[in-house]
Order: C-alpha cells, then structure tokens, then sequence
C-alpha cells in the first residue's frame, strides 16, 4: 500500500497548524487512495510532538530529534526529507506553503526529481491520482493542475484545508531517524518581526487601509479596527510604495494573497493587482467614499462613507459587540 | 564578482488574465510584457554588488522569443551580458525543466552569486531558487529582504511569519530576492543605447546536454479558469452610526463571521 507523507513543520517548539492542517487532508485522501499516512518531524526536542501529529491521523511519523537542528537549515531539511522519501517511495508528499515550507519544499523536489505543484488550494482523487487546484496571477485566474510520475508533490496554502478533530488514542508508530546535519546556509538569529502579531496568511480577519487614509499618520485607524477585532494590519500597494508602512503588510500580487473569513478594505479603491490578493476571502467589506470604487465589485456589503468617520465608530462598536458577547 | 541573475518574462501585474481557447493557458493576445518585479530586485542587488566590489553581472531566461525584450530592459539597467534558452522543447516546461536548464547554462559560468526573484509573478509557484540551489549543489536563502557580502560567505535577513530571520551562507550560493531589498533603478537613456549593443547569447536544449525526456513535464496543468463571480454587494444606507450598526448585525446574522 503506498503512502503520504506529511512535513510536520516546529517553530518554537510547537507544530504549526498548517502541518496539522496538511496530516488531516492526507488522512482525508488517504482512503481513496487506499494510502497510510506518514509525517516527519525535525528538530531539537521533536519527539513529544509526534503523539499530537498522530492524533491528526498520521499512522507513523519519523522523528529527527537532535540538537544540532536546534536552528533550520534548508539542505538539513531536504536531505531528511529526502531520506525518508528514498525508504517510503510515497505516493504524494504534502508541505505546507509556510515560509518554511516553501523554502524546503523544491529542494525536494529536485532530490526526488518530482513535480511540485505550490500554494494548492483543493486535492482531490481521480483515478487513484491526485488532481490539485491552485490560483495563478495571484488569484485572477485557477489552475488545474496533474502530475506525472511520483511522488505526487504539492504545497499547501495554510488556512483553507479543514483541520480534522484530533484523536489523541490514535495509534501510531515512531521511527527514530538521524540526518547528517552539515550545511553551508544555516539560520543565526531569529527576532520577532515588523509583521505585526497576527500573521497575515494566517489571519482569519484581515483590515486592510489604503490611500484613502490621505497619510501615514492616519494609518492607526485601520491598526485600532484590526485591534478590536482581533484581525491583522494589511495595505494597499500604493501605501506600501509611499512608505506608510512596512512590504510585509502589502496584500495583493506583489505582496500576501489572503483567504480569511473576513475581509476589511478601508479607503482602498481596489485596483486589479490587490483585488487579486483578496477576492477569494470568504466575505469581504468595502469602506470607501467612491461608489464606484472598483472595490465594490468584489465586495459583499459596502458602506459608501468617510473613512474618518466609519473607522473609529466601527472600532467602537466593534469593542462593544465583544465585550457584550464575552 | 560574478553574479548571475535569473529573470523571467511575465504579464504586466496590471493585466486582465483571459482563458486561451486551449482552456490550459492564458490568453496572450493584449498583454503588456514584464521582467517579472522580483527579478528587478535581483538585477538591482546585482548591479549594487557589482559598483561595490567590481566584477560582472550575467543575466540568463529561458522563454520565447519575445523574452529577449526582458533581457534588453536587464541590460539597460546596467547588466554586463545575457543568455536566452529557447527551444520548442521547452514549451510547456514546469518549473522543475526550467530549472534544469537555468542549472545546465549556469553550472559552466562559475558563478560567485546567482540571485533569483522569490518568484515569478503569474505562476506563483516560489520553485526556480530551490530547484536550482540543490542542482547546483549550493546553499540557498530565499525571499532575501537584505544581503550583506563578507570574504566567501554572505549575512542574509529574510522575513517569515511574524518573525525577522538572519542567515549566514558561504559563497557561491542562491538567493532569492524579496520585496524590501531595494529599490529598482530606472533603465536611463544612455543605459537603453548601451544596451542594444550587448550580446545576448542564444542556446538551445543540444547546447545545454538536454533532451527532451530530461525536460518531460511532471505536473501539467489540464484545465484553466477564471475565479467564480462574488455574489454581488449589498450597499448600506444611512448615517454613519446606522450603517456601522447594521454591517455588524450582517457580519453576526447573515455572514455569521463575527
């Protein structure tokens, strides 16, 4: 019986929810593709984590446990993946498309010399293969994408694959595993970044400002709706390239392409290149003073107003609504 | 210094994107060719180490024939000589071809760097710089947002999720650049003249040792489509403390978001 194989991703000695995300769409697969389940772990203090990646629905994980992987190395990264790859000839191989996932990922692929489809959205199984979707041109347009040979290897965007409920009695079984930790590029320092707490690929709720902010100095509108909401800061393009704030915050085909929940756009008119970062979020708001602000074709409910005015009453009352919920 | 730099010829970020009637690709008909904007950051950081520390800066794209365009405004900007791989085998290449061949024309240059956007603007895929990184046997650091070069190895910051990373590699490596690693520089005049009288070298598959099932595609796209129409919006009326009340009641009720 073939297999998939997951890469269990730790930061901060936890495993990061899309890796949990990626074991429970392997699981999800793994019936009709009448297939086990496998994950890897790697990293310094990894082997208590292999009970919660199990309880996703991994059947057996392989655990790279060492201190010398206290800090990410990418060829380290491949070559156990590699490794486990060369034992376990998987049928697929799922990564999520984290910063992490992303680097590692094609180095691989080029190991196993096998087509890597990146940042896919939905798996499906047709013929005993895999068939992914994935967006293209930042979202204006979707692909549906085959492969040739195996492994089957895909990268997942976090955030959109349904986390299964763990089952903490789940049996499974631990293969211990060592790696040659040699590398040439190795991670030196880690601070906590610009970005903001809330990740922006990650966030379920997402405000984002844009020129109709008139400057910099009004940009803590759209922070102090995002804070009361419990959301992360984006921004247009045009605000990034004036230096409001930070590229990190940029959404849209230059920038971040999200899929939260919710979609804030306060004072972004909505020119093509960030409507293609955030039109497949689930329910988008528009904010602006421009009824025929382009924004407004991909939005579900428009208020036609001053931002000035809207954002801090809505941050208002947005504190209220919590606080009257909780 | 020798520094390549990989580019790749993409549409204009401003581009509508329609469906060719092959259902599998996109329309070309209208559309306004770029470098793809990762890959200015890239010729950018090459030119600066280059006026820095001296040396050359060698552009190479695998495309059609109207990529060499791409390779002109590469050179305007200031890059020292160029390669173009074409050849009808690479049509419909995936990343992983494309990175053979990238790697097949890189491998005899000895390069010290070769730097890459941290992807192409269109396919989105975020592959070619790892692809290439461990066919070249190199160290890699991806979506670079600052690169500082020492004697044989380079201090490199990279920003992942809520966190700010600092990486040291040696030399050679590939390096993939993130928006926030510089400003581009505008092709001037006189650079546009320059350019025109550089070379740009033209190497097929047999020059690069490939054959067509070294280039077999492995993941193939079958089908090609425009995202699914929004519902259509639902404007809120009245003043401002009516319509903040009632776009929460819509989130809360109908959405069911908040």
């Amino acid at each position: 019986m073939g297999s998939i194989l997951t890469f269990a991703e730790v930061r901060d000695g936890k495993v990061r929810r899309a890796s949990l995300e990626a074991v429970s769409e392997a699981r999800r697969l793994a019936s009709p593709l009448g297939a086990t389940v496998q994950a890897v772990l790697i990293g310094q203090g990894t082997a208590p984590l292999a009970a919660e990646v199990a309880s996703y629905g991994a059947d057996r994980v392989h655990v790279f446990d060492d201190a010398a992987l206290a800090s990410y190395a990418t060829e380290v990264w491949a070559r156990a993946l590699g490794q486990v790859i060369t034992q376990e000839k998987p049928a697929a191989v799922l990564i999520p498309f984290t910063a992490m996932g992303k680097d590692v990922a094609p180095r691989v692929a080029a190991r196993a010399n096998a087509g890597l489809v990146s940042d896919v959205v939905k798996l499906e199984v047709k013929d005993g293969r895999l068939e992914a979707r994935r967006p293209v041109y930042a979202g204006k347009a979707f692909a549906t994408v085959r492969w040739e040979g195996e492994p089957q290897m895909a990268t997942l965007r976090p955030n959109v694959f349904a986390l299964a409920a763990p089952e903490a009695s789940r049996k499974f079984e631990t293969v211990t595993a060592r790696v040659d930790t040699t590398a040439r590029a190795r991670v030196v320092s880690v601070q906590a970044g610009a970005g903001g707490k809330v990740e922006l690929t990650e966030a379920q709720i997402i405000v984002s400002g844009g020129r109709g902010l008139k400057g910099p100095e009004n940009f803590h509108l759209v922070e102090e709706l995002a804070a009361s909401l419990g959301a992360a800061v984006g921004a247009s393009r045009a605000v990034v390239d004036a230096g409001w704030v930070d590229h990190q915050y940029q959404v849209g085909q230059t920038g971040k392409t999200v899929s939260p929940t919710l979609y804030v756009a306060a004072g972004i008119s909505g020119a093509i290149q960030h409507l293609a970062g955030m039109s497949s979020s689930k329910v988008i708001v528009a904010i602006n003073k421009d009824a025929d602000a382009p924004i407004f074709k991909v939005a579900d409910y428009g208020i036609v107003g001053d931002v000035f005015e809207v954002l801090p009453r809505l941050t208002a009352a947005a504190a209220e609504y919590r606080d009257k919920r909780h | 210094m020798k520094t390549v730099v990989c580019i790749k010829q993409v549409p204009d970020t401003e581009s509508r994107i329609r469906v060719a009637p092959d259902g599998r690709s996109i329309a070309e008909g209208e559309l306004n060719w770029i470098v793809s904007p990762y890959d200015e950051f890239a010729i950018e950081e090459a030119l600066r180490i280059k006026e820095n520390k001296g040396g050359e800066v060698v552009l190479v794209t695998l495309g059609a024939d109207r990529a060499q365009s791409a390779l002109r405004s590469g050179l305007a900007m200031g890059a020292d000589s160029a390669i173009h791989l074409k050849d009808p085998l690479f049509d419909g290449v995936d990343a992983l071809g494309t990175a053979k061949a990238l790697a097949a024309a890189i491998r005899p240059l000895s390069a010290d760097l070769v730097l890459t956007g941290q992807q192409g603007v269109g396919g989105d895929n975020s592959q070619v710089p790892g692809l290439l990184a461990e066919m070249l046997d190199l160290p890699q650091v991806t979506m670079a947002v600052k690169i500082e070069l020492g004697e044989g190895k380079a201090t490199v910051e990279r920003e992942v999720e809520g966190a700010h990373e600092v990486w040291e590699t040696s030399l050679p490596a590939v390096l993939s650049a993130q928006k926030g690693l510089n400003e581009p520089r505008y092709a001037s005049l006189k650079g546009i003249m320059a350019a025109k009288k550089k070379t740009i070298q033209t190497m097929d598959a047999a020059a690069l040792g490939l054959k067509a099932e070294d280039l077999a595609a492995k993941t193939r796209v079958v089908a090609l489509e425009l995202p699914p129409a929004r519902p259509g919006v639902k404007m809120i009326p009245g003043d401002v403390d009516t319509q903040v009340g009632e776009l929460l009641r819509l989130l809360h009720e109908e959405a069911k978001v908040l």
